[in-house]
This record gives C-alpha cells, sequence and structure tokens, in this order.
C-alpha cells in the first residue's frame, strides 16, 4: 500500500496537504509565525552586530589575523580599563540604588494625590524621561558650563564658589550620575505606581486592624507585594544605565582624565576615534558576562518567587 | 516552426547587419558619458564655504560629462569618522572621501596610490610642509591629496588691546600685516610672563587641557618647542627624557595662570571665552574671530591672528590638514584623480579660501599668499600671519615623529594633556611618567 502510495503523486500531495494543514492549525506554529518578524528583526539588529563584535574582538588591531582573546588578555593589563570598570560599576549601580529610591518615593506622592489631579502630575513627572536624552543632556551641559554655569551663577548669589562641575574627577562623576537619575527616575516612578494600585487595599486595611505602622506596611505589605516589578525594574535599568554613551559622551566625553568613561564611551575612543576597532569590540563585550551575572541572580530570584506563588 | 529556427545564413546575415548598423551609427556622446562619481566632502564650519567647493565640482562634471553626487558629511558627533569606518569595513562608499589627519595613513592598505596627482601640484604649487607629509605619505606613496578645505593651523589668535594693557605687548608691531613677523623675542619666557600678567589683569589666557583637538594641538606644538617627544619615530618610548621634563615643568607653571576650569574645556570653550572678552589669547583657527566678527564685532575688531612663540627647540605651530583619498574599491577611480586634481589647482584653492573667509589654507607653500588673508578685517590684516606666509613656524602635529598608529592613540587618547593635567595637579613627575610609558607601551601592540 505504501508502495502505491509512493508511486501515486496525488496521495502523497493530499497528504502533506494534510500535514501542512495540521501544522498550520497548531498553536504553536501560528505563534512562531507571528513572531517570525520580531525574531527577524532582532537577528538581523541585534544578534548579527553581537556576533560580529564577537568576531571583531578576536582579531589583532589591524583586523588581519585571529588572536583569540588577546584583546581580552591585553585590556586585563591596562591601568585605564580598571579605572573604566570601576567607573561604569560605580556610576551604573549609584545611579540605579538612587532612581529606585526617588521612583519609590515620588511613586507614593503620586498614589497619595486625589485621582482627579493625578494625571497631570503623572505626565509632568514624566517629562524628564520623554525628552531625548542627548537634547536633555545638552541642556545640563549648559548648566554645567566650565565658564558659564547657570548653576554656578545661582550659587554665587549664596556666596558660594565655582563648582568644577565637570572640571574635577569626584565633581564630574556626580555630575554624570546625577543627570542619568533625573532622566531615570520617572521610568522607576511609572513602574511602581503601576506596582502600588495593584496591591490590595484589603491588605492595608487588615494591617491597619492589626495595629500596622505607617513603616510596618510599607515594610510587610508594600515592599513584598512590590518585590518583582521593583526586581525586573532595577535589572532593566542596571542594563541600559551600564550601556549608557549618550549621557557620558556629551556632558564630559569620558574627562577629565579618563575619570568618567564608562565602556561605551571607552569603546567608541579606542575603537572609533583611535582606530582599534577590535580592541573597541572587546571593551563593549565586557559588559556582557557583568550584566549576565546581574540577570542571572535577579531573574533566578523572581522565578524562585514565582513557583513559591 | 522551421521558420524560427536561427540557422547559419540567417545568423550571419543577421550579425553583419546588426554590426553595420553599429559601425554606421555617430558616436553620440551622453550627458554623462564618464560615468558617475560619487564624492564625499567634509561639512564646512563657515557659512556658504561648502558653496565654493560646489561650484568647481560642477565646473568639473560638465567640463568631464561625469554625473556626480556630492555629500557634505560634519564632523559633528564624528559622523566623518563614522562614515570613513563603514565605508571602510564595507568596502563600499564614496570614490572620494574626505579624510581627517590621521585617516589616510589609518587606512593606507586600502587607498588608491596618489602619487601621479600629488608630485604634479608640488611641481606646480609649491612644496608641501613636513607635517603634510608625515601624514599623507607613507612610504614613499601618497595615500591621499592634501585638501584646502577644513586644512587649518591653530595659532594663537590674541587681544591687541588686551596684551597692550596687561603685558605691555604690541602684538600688531611684532607680526606686522604685510611684512615678515619681527617676533624674535616672542618666545616662551614672554609668553608666561604675558599670560602671568594676563591673568592677574582679569583676562587670562585660554588655553584648554582637555581630550579634545584644541586642547591636544595645542600641547603638542609646545612639547615639540621643548623638543619632547613621548615615542620617536622608530617605535621607542622616550617619555622619560628631559625635554618631557621641561616641557612638564614650563605648563605646570603656565597652568597656575589659565582658567581653573582648563581640564574640562572642549573645542568651543576657547572660542567662548574670547568671544565673551574674557580671554586675551587663545589657540585658534580664525572661526574663533569670525563667530566674534558676527556676534561680538568690538571684539573681533581687536582680534589678531599670530605666531606661536619659540622654544628651546623651535617654533612650532599645530597644522592639522584634511586630505582627499579614494578607496581602492572605488569604481572609477580615474574620474575622482581627475575631480581631485581640478580642486587642488591654484585658482580651486583660492576660491575656497575666499568662501571660507580665510580658514582654508592649502598644504603647499606658494598658496600661501592669497590676497584674501591680507585683506580680511577688521583689523584689516588680521589674517596676514595665519598661513604662515614667511615660514616663521615649523608647522607641527603632536605626537608626531612617532609611528602613526601609535601616534594616532596618543593624540585620540590626549596623553600629552593627561600628563600636564596630572602633574599640575600634584602627582609627582617620575609618576606622571611611569603612568605615560605603560600608556604607551600599550599602544605599540600589533
Amino acid at each position: 500500500m505504501a508502495d502505491i502510495a509512493a508511486r501515486n503523486p496525488a496521495v502523497v500531495t493530499g497528504d502533506r496537504r494534510s500535514s501542512l494543514h495540521k501544522l498550520m492549525q497548531r498553536k504553536s506554529t501560528i505563534a512562531f509565525l507571528m513572531a517570525l518578524p520580531l525574531i527577524l528583526l532582532l537577528a538581523i539588529l541585534v544578534a548579527y552586530p553581537a556576533g560580529f563584535a564577537v568576531y571583531l574582538a578576536t582579531l589583532n588591531k589591524g583586523m588581519t589575523r585571529f588572536v583569540g582573546f588577546g584583546n581580552f588578555e591585553f585590556l586585563f593589563g591596562r591601568d585605564t580599563f580598571w579605572l573604566v570598570v570601576y567607573q561604569s560599576c560605580l556610576f551604573a549601580i549609584t545611579a540605579v540604588i538612587f532612581k529606585a529610591i526617588i521612583g519609590f518615593v515620588v511613586a507614593h506622592f503620586v498614589h497619595n494625590i486625589p485621582s482627579k489631579g493625578q494625571r497631570k502630575w503623572r505626565g509632568m513627572l514624566l517629562v524628564p524621561w520623554v525628552i531625548p536624552p542627548a537634547m536633555s543632556t545638552l541642556a545640563w551641559l549648559w548648566l554645567f558650563d566650565p565658564s558659564y554655569s547657570a548653576l554656578n551663577w545661582i550659587l554665587a548669589h549664596f556666596g558660594i564658589g565655582n563648582v568644577p562641575w565637570t572640571g574635577e574627577a569626584g565633581w564630574a562623576r556626580f555630575s554624570v550620575i546625577l543627570v542619568n537619575v533625573w532622566i531615570g527616575s520617572p521610568f522607576f516612578m511609572i513602574m511602581y505606581l503601576a506596582a502600588l494600585k495593584s496591591v490590595p487595599e484589603q491588605l492595608y486595611e487588615a494591617a491597619s486592624i492589626d495595629g500596622a505602622t505607617w513603616w510596618q506596611r510599607i515594610w510587610y505589605v508594600t515592599l513584598p507585594m512590590m518585590r518583582n516589578i521593583i526586581a525586573i525594574t532595577a535589572l532593566f535599568s542596571l542594563i541600559v544605565t551600564f550601556a549608557n554613551f549618550d549621557i557620558v559622551r556629551v556632558l564630559t566625553a569620558g574627562g577629565p582624565l579618563n575619570s568618567t568613561h564608562i565602556f561605551g564611551t571607552w569603546a567608541f575612543r579606542v575603537g572609533i576615534e583611535g582606530g582599534d576597532i577590535p580592541l573597541g569590540a572587546a571593551v563593549s563585550l565586557f559588559m556582557v558576562p557583568i550584566l549576565a551575572v546581574a540577570a542571572t541572580f535577579i531573574l533566578r530570584d523572581i522565578t524562585k518567587r514565582g513557583s513559591e506563588v | 516552426m522551421g521558420s524560427n529556427k536561427v540557422n547559419r545564413r540567417r545568423f550571419v546575415a543577421g550579425t553583419a547587419a546588426a554590426s553595420a548598423a553599429f559601425v554606421a551609427a555617430p558616436f553620440v556622446r551622453g550627458a554623462y558619458a564618464a560615468g558617475k562619481l560619487s564624492v564625499g566632502f567634509w561639512d564646512h564650519w563657515v557659512p556658504g564655504a561648502n558653496k565654493a567647493t560646489e561650484a568647481l565640482v560642477k565646473e568639473w562634471a560638465d567640463k568631464e560629462k561625469v554625473e556626480v553626487s556630492m555629500d557634505f558629511i560634519t564632523s559633528q558627533g564624528n559622523k566623518l569618522l563614522l562614515t570613513t569606518a563603514a565605508e571602510s569595513t564595507a568596502k563600499s562608499g564614496h570614490d572620494v572621501l574626505a579624510f581627517s589627519t590621521w585617516l589616510p595613513s589609518r587606512y593606507a592598505d586600502q587607498l588608491v596610490p596618489m602619487n601621479d596627482v600629488v608630485e604634479p601640484l608640488i611641481k606646480a604649487n609649491g612644496p608641501v610642509n613636513g607635517t603634510v607629509e608625515y601624514l599623507g605619505k607613507v612610504g614613499g606613496k601618497w595615500l591621499a591629496v592634501p585638501a584646502t578645505s577644513g586644512s587649518q593651523i591653530k595659532g594663537p589668535c590674541s587681544r591687541i588691546d588686551l596684551l597692550k594693557k596687561h603685558a605691555g605687548i604690541d602684538i600688531q608691531a611684532m607680526y606686522p600685516a604685510g611684512a615678515p613677523p619681527k617676533a624674535d623675542g616672542w618666545n616662551l619666557d614672554t609668553f608666561l610672563k604675558a599670560a602671568e600678567a594676563c591673568q592677574k589683569g582679569g583676562n587670562p589666557f585660554g588655553l584648554g587641557l582637555g581630550a579634545t583637538s584644541d586642547s591636544v594641538d595645542t600641547a603638542g606644538a609646545l612639547f615639540h618647542a621643548f623638543g619632547a617627544q613621548l615615542v620617536n619615530e622608530k617605535g621607542d618610548i622616550t617619555v622619560k627624557s628631559d625635554p618631557v621634563r621641561q616641557a612638564l615643568d614650563y605648563y605646570k607653571k603656565l597652568m597656575a595662570f589659565l582658567p581653573p576650569d582648563v581640564p574640562s574645556w572642549d573645542d568651543a570653550s576657547n572660542n567662548k571665552f574670547l568671544v565673551s572678552g574674557q580671554g586675551s589669547l587663545i589657540m585658534n583657527p580664525p572661526s574663533a574671530w569670525a563667530v566674534a566678527k558676527r556676534d561680538a564685532p568690538q571684539i573681533a575688531e581687536q582680534l589678531w591672528t599670530h605666531g606661536f612663540p619659540a622654544g628651546p627647540k623651535g617654533r612650532y605651530a599645530p597644522f592639522l590638514p584634511f586630505f582627499w583619498g579614494t578607496w581602492n574599491f572605488s569604481k572609477n577611480q580615474s574620474a575622482a584623480k581627475s575631480l581631485v586634481t581640478h580642486l587642488s589647482q591654484a585658482s580651486s584653492a583660492e576660491k575656497m579660501v575666499i568662501a571660507s573667509g580665510g580658514y582654508d589654507l592649502p598644504a603647499f607653500a606658494n598658496l600661501t599668499t592669497f590676497k584674501v588673508w591680507a585683506e580680511e578685517g577688521p583689523p584689516k590684516g588680521t589674517l596676514y600671519h595665519y598661513p604662515n606666509p614667511h615660514n616663521h613656524q615649523t608647522l607641527s602635529i603632536a605626537a608626531a615623529p612617532a609611528p602613526h598608529k601609535i601616534a594616532e592613540q596618543i593624540y585620540t587618547q590626549a596623553i600629552q594633556t593627561q600628563m600636564v593635567v596630572r602633574f599640575a595637579k600634584g602627582e609627582a613627575m617620575d609618576k606622571t611618567l611611569d603612568w605615560a610609558a605603560k600608556e604607551l607601551e600599550g599602544f605599540s601592540r600589533n
């Protein structure tokens, strides 16, 4: 029978058609097809450049021969590289902590505003986040201008001398973190606000009946209910902050004395401006293991809590 | 069916007829018979300066029957640099592209030799300065043609009134318009004393010490004035030397008289400092003067562009040339060379210089005496000494004579200004030199 079917093309085509029909009716197939444009987009815009960066990072300076991990070994011996690692961690961790605290506090304030006026406040507080960072950073650059700083002009009215906002290593680090916090806090605020709105009111009522104080309600009700959103927001922000480029590039270009360079800006300096593309690619790839470790820990914690629930 | 078959007899008859028609047809030269050419120029700072280049290209295209597409690519945000890197990697792009200072040597293996263009130009327009040769010629091969548009000397631009008032220096007498400089006394000691006097008078000199080009160029010229090389032409690290120590000592003294924020200055800071009326001297091409002419004419009237102070090893001024080059994957290399030759003629160069208000600077010795520099003003003659018409100073580039791959890293990572700031802020000399030596060691890798 199989022999006959094999010799009969009509039967074969019919079988193929019905199996294709079945395949097309599967939910997983439909889901795959619907996700295909996005998968292709990610492959072109993310996977290919990432793979290409890995390939570049394994080449010598002249891009003529394979050197394996040679570029990474070279980086480990450079003082400037370790300064960049230190500065990137300081920049990302400090900024994320402050963004989280400010976002949390402001979200509570907004949550307690009567719903009639809340929309206006939400809109206004989101402004720093919705303005393109390169533009808002330019405004900050004028405020921090070495010679004509508007902030220094205001401080002078209070008898405070000129602050070298971008001219001295400590102040320059403070300035880039400040701008990052200013831009990023609204994102935390809006995420936390959404989380706050989803906390059931009955839990607070029950806590009040039990005589919980304001602080106990935050600690035992709000925070546990928001843990997942806090973790995901922190992870997302950590990734974005580590990979930041525009703020540092516009404000300090990594100076003074390389003290504000982060991975992105130093990779650009070494790779594009300095003409050592393989080394630049190696610097930018150094973010991957750091972020992978952070992502693993945070996501594992979220999954664990998810299964507990 | 038989009629559709092409037999031998019919084929011969057909091809013969076609050949006869082809031979008999008159030669009609199309509007763009010589093909297409795409050109990427540097987008000029000076408004309207691109127009001269555009007109020259059109003039050539009409004559040569070539269809030309032109892009003026800004260097703001490193767009030109990124375009060059992308074209090099993709092996596709403009037939003629503007290459900034260090790029011809960076892409040496991918550029078409231009000896057949540059050598006749040198014969016609005089020799090029040593810096242009160092940057554009490797192993006897001209990698690109020195361009007029965008090339510049970053010499001192001073306030006539403030130098007179605070330091007792008559800069116009030292650098008279239309005559050779009388600047034997204009040396690094005089410069330091003048910097101190102007700082005490409330109008300090504005010499940046950041990581951008203006700061690096100034530091480079002052290091050259002491004979201070970080790496020699063989690639040996020579940073731990007496001339480097002397240069750092001098800069430490000078930095005390500069505004405290100079380590964070970028290429706009010095211009703003001068145009605002605060500064009495900056190191810049005439763009600061041009902006002052538009925004603060009373300050522009007091500005004078002149030569660098001399040091123990000579008088050096930073020269930053642009080049026009052609990729070896360009499809129309002969047309590209023809266009670049046309743009490099004396008459073309003069048009570009005029359109840029005297900013652009041809690299050839005989092209530094165009009328425009003598006539631009106010004050009249302010740009006379800008193109170094009397060869009064040696035109140089920071990090030379190190091999290009090392020198480019020294330049882009601003090693000299970083050394100056480290030492001036209290770091021990040996520690600064050790730091620099380690950085330089890293740049030497292949």
